[in-house]
Protein backbone atom coordinates (compact mmCIF):
# COMPACT_ATOMS: atom_id res chain seq x y z
CA UNK A 1 0.00 0.00 0.00
CA UNK A 2 1.44 3.58 -0.63
CA UNK A 3 0.95 5.62 2.15
CA UNK A 4 1.11 9.60 1.26
CA UNK A 5 -0.30 12.69 2.71
CA UNK A 6 -3.66 12.18 1.04
CA UNK A 7 -4.21 8.40 2.37
CA UNK A 8 -6.96 9.86 4.86
CA UNK A 9 -8.47 11.58 2.09
CA UNK A 10 -12.34 10.51 1.84
CA UNK A 11 -14.86 9.95 -0.53
CA UNK A 12 -17.07 12.56 1.72
CA UNK A 13 -20.44 12.79 -0.05
CA UNK A 14 -20.65 8.37 -0.20
CA UNK A 15 -19.28 8.24 3.48
CA UNK A 16 -22.05 10.57 4.36
CA UNK A 17 -24.89 8.12 2.61
CA UNK A 18 -23.65 5.00 4.08
CA UNK A 19 -23.37 6.58 8.05
CA UNK A 20 -27.23 8.15 7.27
CA UNK A 21 -28.34 5.22 5.59
CA UNK A 22 -26.53 2.92 8.77
CA UNK A 23 -28.46 5.61 11.22
CA UNK A 24 -31.56 4.65 9.85
CA UNK A 25 -30.98 0.88 9.77
CA UNK A 26 -29.84 0.93 13.75
CA UNK A 27 -32.28 3.52 14.80
CA UNK A 28 -35.03 2.17 13.04
CA UNK A 29 -34.41 -1.74 12.20
CA UNK A 30 -32.34 -2.39 15.28
CA UNK A 31 -32.99 -0.09 17.99
CA UNK A 32 -36.75 0.05 16.91
CA UNK A 33 -36.46 3.61 17.79
CA UNK A 34 -38.63 6.40 16.25
CA UNK A 35 -35.51 9.10 16.75
CA UNK A 36 -32.44 10.54 18.20
CA UNK A 37 -31.45 12.18 21.17
CA UNK A 38 -27.96 14.07 20.57
CA UNK A 39 -26.02 15.70 23.20
CA UNK A 40 -24.47 18.86 21.06
CA UNK A 41 -21.76 20.98 23.07
CA UNK A 42 -21.02 23.36 19.78
CA UNK A 43 -17.81 21.02 18.64
CA UNK A 44 -17.06 19.31 15.83
CA UNK A 45 -18.40 15.74 16.64
CA UNK A 46 -21.71 16.13 18.23
CA UNK A 47 -22.28 18.90 15.52
CA UNK A 48 -21.45 16.09 12.83
CA UNK A 49 -23.41 13.75 14.42
CA UNK A 50 -25.94 15.84 14.90
CA UNK A 51 -26.31 16.91 11.39
CA UNK A 52 -26.20 13.21 9.97
CA UNK A 53 -29.09 12.16 12.04
CA UNK A 54 -31.40 15.43 11.38
CA UNK A 55 -29.85 14.64 7.50
CA UNK A 56 -31.09 10.90 7.80
CA UNK A 57 -34.18 10.46 9.64
CA UNK A 58 -35.69 14.39 9.09
CA UNK A 59 -34.79 17.37 11.87
CA UNK A 60 -38.32 16.43 13.78
CA UNK A 61 -36.80 13.39 14.79
CA UNK A 62 -33.88 14.82 16.37
CA UNK A 63 -33.06 16.51 19.57
CA UNK A 64 -29.99 18.27 20.38
CA UNK A 65 -29.63 18.81 24.37
CA UNK A 66 -27.37 21.37 25.26
CA UNK A 67 -26.09 20.91 29.10
CA UNK A 68 -23.71 23.60 30.42
CA UNK A 69 -22.94 23.73 33.50
CA UNK A 70 -20.15 26.12 35.49
CA UNK A 71 -17.35 25.54 33.95
CA UNK A 72 -18.30 25.42 30.24
CA UNK A 73 -17.59 28.08 27.81
CA UNK A 74 -20.29 30.41 26.73
CA UNK A 75 -19.66 29.78 22.95
CA UNK A 76 -20.66 25.80 23.31
CA UNK A 77 -24.42 27.07 23.64
CA UNK A 78 -24.06 29.55 21.21
CA UNK A 79 -22.86 26.98 18.41
CA UNK A 80 -24.62 24.71 19.66
CA UNK A 81 -28.02 26.42 18.82
CA UNK A 82 -26.53 27.72 15.32
CA UNK A 83 -26.10 24.17 14.82
CA UNK A 84 -29.52 23.67 15.46
CA UNK A 85 -30.40 26.37 13.69
CA UNK A 86 -28.84 25.58 10.23
CA UNK A 87 -30.36 21.94 11.02
CA UNK A 88 -33.78 22.74 11.47
CA UNK A 89 -33.89 20.71 14.58
CA UNK A 90 -35.60 21.14 18.14
CA UNK A 91 -32.72 22.42 21.09
CA UNK A 92 -33.63 21.70 24.52
CA UNK A 93 -31.11 22.97 27.44
CA UNK A 94 -30.72 21.38 30.67
CA UNK A 95 -28.25 23.42 33.03
CA UNK A 96 -26.79 20.34 35.08
CA UNK A 97 -24.72 22.88 37.57
CA UNK A 98 -27.52 21.71 40.57
CA UNK A 99 -27.43 18.70 39.46
CA UNK A 100 -23.41 18.54 39.86
CA UNK A 101 -23.70 20.64 42.96
CA UNK A 102 -26.23 18.22 44.50
CA UNK A 103 -23.16 14.96 43.73
CA UNK A 104 -20.58 16.90 45.06
CA UNK A 105 -19.01 17.10 41.91
CA UNK A 106 -17.31 20.90 42.23
CA UNK A 107 -16.59 20.00 46.13
CA UNK A 108 -14.72 17.35 45.38
CA UNK A 109 -12.69 18.41 42.86
CA UNK A 110 -12.10 21.23 44.90
CA UNK A 111 -10.94 18.94 47.82
CA UNK A 112 -8.69 17.16 45.66
CA UNK A 113 -6.88 20.22 44.07
CA UNK A 114 -6.05 21.71 47.20
CA UNK A 115 -4.24 18.18 48.41
CA UNK A 116 -1.70 20.38 45.90
CA UNK A 117 -2.45 23.70 45.86
CA UNK A 118 -3.54 24.24 48.98
CA UNK A 119 -4.84 28.23 48.26
CA UNK A 120 -7.40 26.68 45.59
CA UNK A 121 -10.43 28.72 45.96
CA UNK A 122 -13.64 31.03 44.46
CA UNK A 123 -12.21 32.86 41.03
CA UNK A 124 -9.20 29.99 41.12
CA UNK A 125 -9.37 28.23 37.43
CA UNK A 126 -7.92 24.53 36.83
CA UNK A 127 -6.91 22.56 34.04
CA UNK A 128 -5.13 18.97 33.76
CA UNK A 129 -2.42 18.35 31.04
CA UNK A 130 -0.11 15.83 30.28
CA UNK A 131 3.33 16.43 28.34
CA UNK A 132 3.01 16.85 24.46
CA UNK A 133 6.64 15.77 23.55
CA UNK A 134 5.67 12.08 23.24
CA UNK A 135 7.25 12.08 19.57
CA UNK A 136 11.04 13.30 21.39
CA UNK A 137 10.62 11.51 24.17
CA UNK A 138 9.81 7.92 26.00
CA UNK A 139 8.18 8.88 28.35
CA UNK A 140 5.62 7.77 30.97
CA UNK A 141 2.36 9.93 30.73
CA UNK A 142 2.42 11.90 34.09
CA UNK A 143 -0.54 14.54 34.70
CA UNK A 144 0.35 18.29 35.74
CA UNK A 145 -2.64 20.49 37.56
CA UNK A 146 -1.93 23.70 36.43
CA UNK A 147 -4.01 26.81 38.55
CA UNK A 148 -4.75 30.19 37.49
CA UNK A 149 -5.57 32.72 40.70
CA UNK A 150 -8.11 35.45 40.70
CA UNK A 151 -4.61 37.69 39.94
CA UNK A 152 -3.56 35.66 37.11
CA UNK A 153 -0.66 34.17 38.38
CA UNK A 154 -0.31 30.70 37.29
CA UNK A 155 1.03 27.34 38.71
CA UNK A 156 1.79 24.53 37.67
CA UNK A 157 2.59 20.91 39.77
CA UNK A 158 2.69 17.43 38.57
CA UNK A 159 -0.26 15.27 40.77
CA UNK A 160 0.27 13.19 42.88
CA UNK A 161 -1.49 9.69 42.22
CA UNK A 162 -4.18 10.48 45.09
CA UNK A 163 -5.30 13.86 44.08
CA UNK A 164 -5.44 12.57 40.23
CA UNK A 165 -7.58 10.15 41.23
CA UNK A 166 -9.87 12.27 42.78
CA UNK A 167 -9.76 15.31 40.52
CA UNK A 168 -11.41 12.62 37.77
CA UNK A 169 -13.22 10.87 39.44
CA UNK A 170 -15.12 14.36 40.19
CA UNK A 171 -14.71 15.98 37.06
CA UNK A 172 -16.36 12.64 35.34
CA UNK A 173 -19.50 12.81 37.02
CA UNK A 174 -20.38 15.72 34.17
CA UNK A 175 -20.13 13.00 31.73
CA UNK A 176 -21.99 10.73 33.60
CA UNK A 177 -24.66 13.11 34.70
CA UNK A 178 -24.96 14.28 30.34
CA UNK A 179 -25.60 10.57 29.80
CA UNK A 180 -28.22 10.59 32.62
CA UNK A 181 -29.84 13.32 31.25
CA UNK A 182 -29.50 12.40 27.50
CA UNK A 183 -31.58 9.33 28.66
CA UNK A 184 -34.54 11.20 30.32
CA UNK A 185 -34.77 12.95 26.62
CA UNK A 186 -34.35 9.68 24.71
CA UNK A 187 -36.58 7.23 27.03
CA UNK A 188 -39.77 10.03 26.85
CA UNK A 189 -39.57 10.36 23.42
CA UNK A 190 -38.65 6.18 22.25
CA UNK A 191 -35.18 7.49 20.78
CA UNK A 192 -31.71 6.30 20.71
CA UNK A 193 -28.95 8.24 22.49
CA UNK A 194 -26.51 9.08 19.98
CA UNK A 195 -22.80 8.73 21.34
CA UNK A 196 -20.55 11.54 19.61
CA UNK A 197 -17.36 9.66 19.66
CA UNK A 198 -14.57 9.84 17.03
CA UNK A 199 -11.98 7.00 16.41
CA UNK A 200 -9.21 8.78 18.04
CA UNK A 201 -11.13 9.05 21.46
CA UNK A 202 -13.16 5.68 20.93
CA UNK A 203 -9.53 3.66 20.72
CA UNK A 204 -7.46 6.01 22.77
CA UNK A 205 -10.21 6.46 25.73
CA UNK A 206 -10.84 9.56 25.83
CA UNK A 207 -14.26 9.53 26.70
CA UNK A 208 -15.85 8.49 30.08
CA UNK A 209 -16.98 4.94 30.40
CA UNK A 210 -20.84 5.47 31.22
CA UNK A 211 -20.48 9.01 30.54
CA UNK A 212 -20.30 10.14 27.31
CA UNK A 213 -19.04 6.33 25.99
CA UNK A 214 -22.55 5.65 27.03
CA UNK A 215 -24.83 5.52 24.04
CA UNK A 216 -27.01 3.29 21.79
CA UNK A 217 -25.16 4.20 18.86
CA UNK A 218 -21.82 5.41 17.33
CA UNK A 219 -22.14 7.09 13.87
CA UNK A 220 -18.34 8.56 13.29
CA UNK A 221 -16.35 6.31 15.77
CA UNK A 222 -14.50 4.52 13.01
CA UNK A 223 -13.72 8.02 11.32
CA UNK A 224 -10.42 9.55 12.06
CA UNK A 225 -10.82 13.07 13.45
CA UNK A 226 -9.79 14.58 10.22
CA UNK A 227 -11.61 12.61 8.41
CA UNK A 228 -14.61 13.90 10.82
CA UNK A 229 -13.68 17.55 9.45
CA UNK A 230 -14.14 16.59 5.89
CA UNK A 231 -17.72 15.30 6.32
CA UNK A 232 -18.44 18.32 8.39
CA UNK A 233 -17.05 20.59 5.21
CA UNK A 234 -19.48 18.35 2.89
CA UNK A 235 -22.72 18.80 4.82
CA UNK A 236 -22.71 22.27 5.62
CA UNK A 237 -21.63 22.25 9.36
CA UNK A 238 -21.01 25.98 10.23
CA UNK A 239 -17.72 27.38 9.91
CA UNK A 240 -17.73 29.00 13.29
CA UNK A 241 -17.60 25.49 14.84
CA UNK A 242 -15.00 23.71 12.03
CA UNK A 243 -12.90 26.24 12.99
CA UNK A 244 -13.19 26.09 16.77
CA UNK A 245 -10.23 24.44 18.78
CA UNK A 246 -11.14 21.01 20.03
CA UNK A 247 -11.46 21.30 23.84
CA UNK A 248 -12.59 19.32 26.89
CA UNK A 249 -14.85 22.11 28.04
CA UNK A 250 -14.61 20.11 31.49
CA UNK A 251 -12.31 22.62 33.28
CA UNK A 252 -12.87 26.14 34.17
CA UNK A 253 -9.06 26.97 32.61
CA UNK A 254 -9.70 26.11 28.86
CA UNK A 255 -7.22 23.48 27.68
CA UNK A 256 -7.40 21.76 24.43
CA UNK A 257 -7.33 18.02 24.14
CA UNK A 258 -4.10 17.99 22.71
CA UNK A 259 -3.15 19.26 26.06
CA UNK A 260 -5.40 17.23 28.22
CA UNK A 261 -4.55 13.88 26.80
CA UNK A 262 -3.54 13.21 22.79
CA UNK A 263 -0.12 15.13 23.49
CA UNK A 264 0.20 15.69 19.52
CA UNK A 265 -1.51 17.67 17.11
CA UNK A 266 -4.71 15.84 14.83
CA UNK A 267 -3.05 15.74 11.67
CA UNK A 268 -0.08 14.12 13.06
CA UNK A 269 -1.33 11.36 15.02
CA UNK A 270 -4.04 10.48 12.33
CA UNK A 271 -1.36 9.78 9.79
CA UNK A 272 0.81 8.04 12.54
CA UNK A 273 -2.15 5.62 13.53
CA UNK A 274 -3.03 5.23 9.85
CA UNK A 275 0.68 4.23 8.90
CA UNK A 276 0.69 1.66 11.60
CA UNK A 277 -2.53 0.55 11.03
CA UNK A 278 -1.56 -0.68 7.52
CA UNK A 279 2.34 -1.56 8.69
CA UNK A 280 3.95 1.42 6.59
CA UNK A 281 7.55 0.98 7.73
CA UNK A 282 8.64 3.87 10.20
CA UNK A 283 10.78 4.79 7.70
CA UNK A 284 8.45 5.32 4.59
CA UNK A 285 5.99 7.30 7.01
CA UNK A 286 8.86 9.45 8.83
CA UNK A 287 9.51 10.74 4.74
CA UNK A 288 5.51 11.62 4.00
CA UNK A 289 5.29 13.38 7.28
CA UNK A 290 8.65 14.93 7.58
CA UNK A 291 9.99 13.21 10.75
CA UNK A 292 12.29 11.57 11.90
CA UNK A 293 12.42 7.63 11.96
CA UNK A 294 12.64 7.90 15.76
CA UNK A 295 10.06 9.95 16.34
CA UNK A 296 7.55 7.86 13.93
CA UNK A 297 8.70 4.79 16.03
CA UNK A 298 7.78 6.54 19.40
CA UNK A 299 4.22 7.68 18.13
CA UNK A 300 3.62 4.21 16.62
CA UNK A 301 4.50 3.00 20.24
CA UNK A 302 2.18 5.48 22.21
CA UNK A 303 -0.99 4.83 20.22
CA UNK A 304 -0.50 0.89 20.42
CA UNK A 305 0.11 1.87 24.34
CA UNK A 306 -2.96 3.91 24.93
CA UNK A 307 -4.96 1.56 23.07
CA UNK A 308 -3.88 -1.62 24.97
CA UNK A 309 -4.36 0.27 28.28
CA UNK A 310 -7.90 1.89 27.39
CA UNK A 311 -9.23 -1.71 26.18
CA UNK A 312 -11.55 -1.75 29.54
CA UNK A 313 -13.18 1.25 29.02
CA UNK A 314 -14.69 -0.46 25.69
CA UNK A 315 -15.53 -3.72 27.08
CA UNK A 316 -18.76 -4.81 28.17
CA UNK A 317 -19.28 -5.48 31.89
CA UNK A 318 -17.51 -9.03 32.64
CA UNK A 319 -19.38 -11.79 33.37
CA UNK A 320 -18.59 -15.36 35.18
CA UNK A 321 -18.24 -17.82 33.25
CA UNK A 322 -18.75 -20.82 36.18
CA UNK A 323 -21.63 -22.86 34.79
CA UNK A 324 -20.05 -25.84 32.57
CA UNK B 1 20.23 9.55 54.52
CA UNK B 2 20.46 5.80 55.83
CA UNK B 3 22.80 3.94 53.38
CA UNK B 4 20.06 1.63 51.05
CA UNK B 5 20.95 -2.15 50.86
CA UNK B 6 19.74 -2.60 46.95
CA UNK B 7 19.26 -6.26 47.49
CA UNK B 8 16.67 -5.38 49.93
CA UNK B 9 15.64 -2.68 47.94
CA UNK B 10 14.93 -5.35 45.10
CA UNK B 11 13.16 -7.76 46.95
CA UNK B 12 10.95 -5.16 48.47
CA UNK B 13 9.84 -3.54 45.01
CA UNK B 14 9.26 -7.27 43.46
CA UNK B 15 7.04 -7.23 46.68
CA UNK B 16 5.50 -4.07 45.94
CA UNK B 17 4.78 -5.01 42.56
CA UNK B 18 3.38 -8.29 43.23
CA UNK B 19 0.73 -7.01 45.86
CA UNK B 20 -0.20 -3.79 44.16
CA UNK B 21 -0.39 -4.84 40.41
CA UNK B 22 -0.63 -8.89 40.88
CA UNK B 23 -3.38 -8.77 43.70
CA UNK B 24 -0.68 -11.23 45.44
CA UNK B 25 -0.32 -13.55 43.09
CA UNK B 26 3.40 -14.59 42.64
CA UNK B 27 2.58 -17.29 39.68
CA UNK B 28 2.58 -14.56 37.72
CA UNK B 29 6.37 -14.77 37.08
CA UNK B 30 8.18 -11.71 36.39
CA UNK B 31 12.29 -11.35 35.83
CA UNK B 32 14.46 -8.90 36.97
CA UNK B 33 14.71 -7.56 33.54
CA UNK B 34 10.95 -7.89 32.29
CA UNK B 35 9.47 -4.82 30.86
CA UNK B 36 6.66 -3.66 33.12
CA UNK B 37 4.56 -2.36 30.34
CA UNK B 38 5.50 -4.75 28.14
CA UNK B 39 3.94 -7.67 30.09
CA UNK B 40 0.73 -5.45 31.07
CA UNK B 41 1.62 -5.35 34.73
CA UNK B 42 1.51 -1.75 34.78
CA UNK B 43 -0.54 1.51 33.22
CA UNK B 44 0.39 4.68 33.54
CA UNK B 45 -1.56 5.37 36.40
CA UNK B 46 0.65 2.58 38.26
CA UNK B 47 3.63 4.27 37.26
CA UNK B 48 1.86 7.07 39.36
CA UNK B 49 1.83 4.74 42.39
CA UNK B 50 4.97 3.56 42.07
CA UNK B 51 6.44 6.75 41.61
CA UNK B 52 4.87 7.05 45.11
CA UNK B 53 6.18 4.24 46.73
CA UNK B 54 9.96 4.71 45.82
CA UNK B 55 9.44 8.66 46.86
CA UNK B 56 7.96 7.29 50.39
CA UNK B 57 10.17 4.31 50.64
CA UNK B 58 13.51 5.40 49.25
CA UNK B 59 13.75 9.08 50.09
CA UNK B 60 14.05 10.27 46.68
CA UNK B 61 12.42 12.53 44.42
CA UNK B 62 11.16 11.54 40.94
CA UNK B 63 11.81 14.35 38.77
CA UNK B 64 9.24 14.74 36.01
CA UNK B 65 12.40 14.00 33.04
CA UNK B 66 12.99 10.96 34.62
CA UNK B 67 9.84 9.20 34.34
CA UNK B 68 10.83 7.11 31.69
CA UNK B 69 10.89 3.46 31.04
CA UNK B 70 15.04 3.24 31.58
CA UNK B 71 14.27 4.67 35.21
CA UNK B 72 10.89 2.75 36.05
CA UNK B 73 10.24 0.28 33.77
CA UNK B 74 11.74 -3.19 35.23
CA UNK B 75 13.04 -4.28 38.94
CA UNK B 76 16.81 -3.81 37.30
CA UNK B 77 15.87 -0.20 35.88
CA UNK B 78 14.34 0.18 39.35
CA UNK B 79 17.33 -0.75 41.43
CA UNK B 80 19.96 0.70 39.18
CA UNK B 81 17.73 4.14 39.21
CA UNK B 82 17.73 4.18 42.93
CA UNK B 83 21.21 3.39 43.20
CA UNK B 84 22.32 6.65 41.10
CA UNK B 85 19.19 8.55 43.11
CA UNK B 86 20.58 7.69 46.61
CA UNK B 87 24.09 8.09 45.46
Amino acid sequence: MKFTNDSLKIDAAGTVEGIQAEIRHQIGRVLKKSGAVVGISGGIDSSVCAALCARALGPNRVVGVMMPETDSSPESERLARELGETFGFETVKEDISGGLAGLGCYERRDEAIRMVFPDYGDGWKNKITIPTNILEKETFNYFNLTVENPKGEVFTERMPLKAYLQVVAASNLKQRLRMTTLYYHAEKRNHAVVGTGNKDEHMQGFFVKYGDGGADLKPIAHLFKIQVFQVAEAIGVPADIIKRTPTTDTYSFEVTQEEFFFGLDFHTMDMLWYAMENEIPPAEAAEVLGLKVEQVEKGYANIKRKIVATEYLRMAPLEMDLIK
Amino acid sequence: MATIDLDTAREELKAFIVEAFLFGDESEAFTGSDSFMGKGIIDSTGVLELISFLEQNYGITVKDEEMVPANLDSIDNLVEYIRRKAG
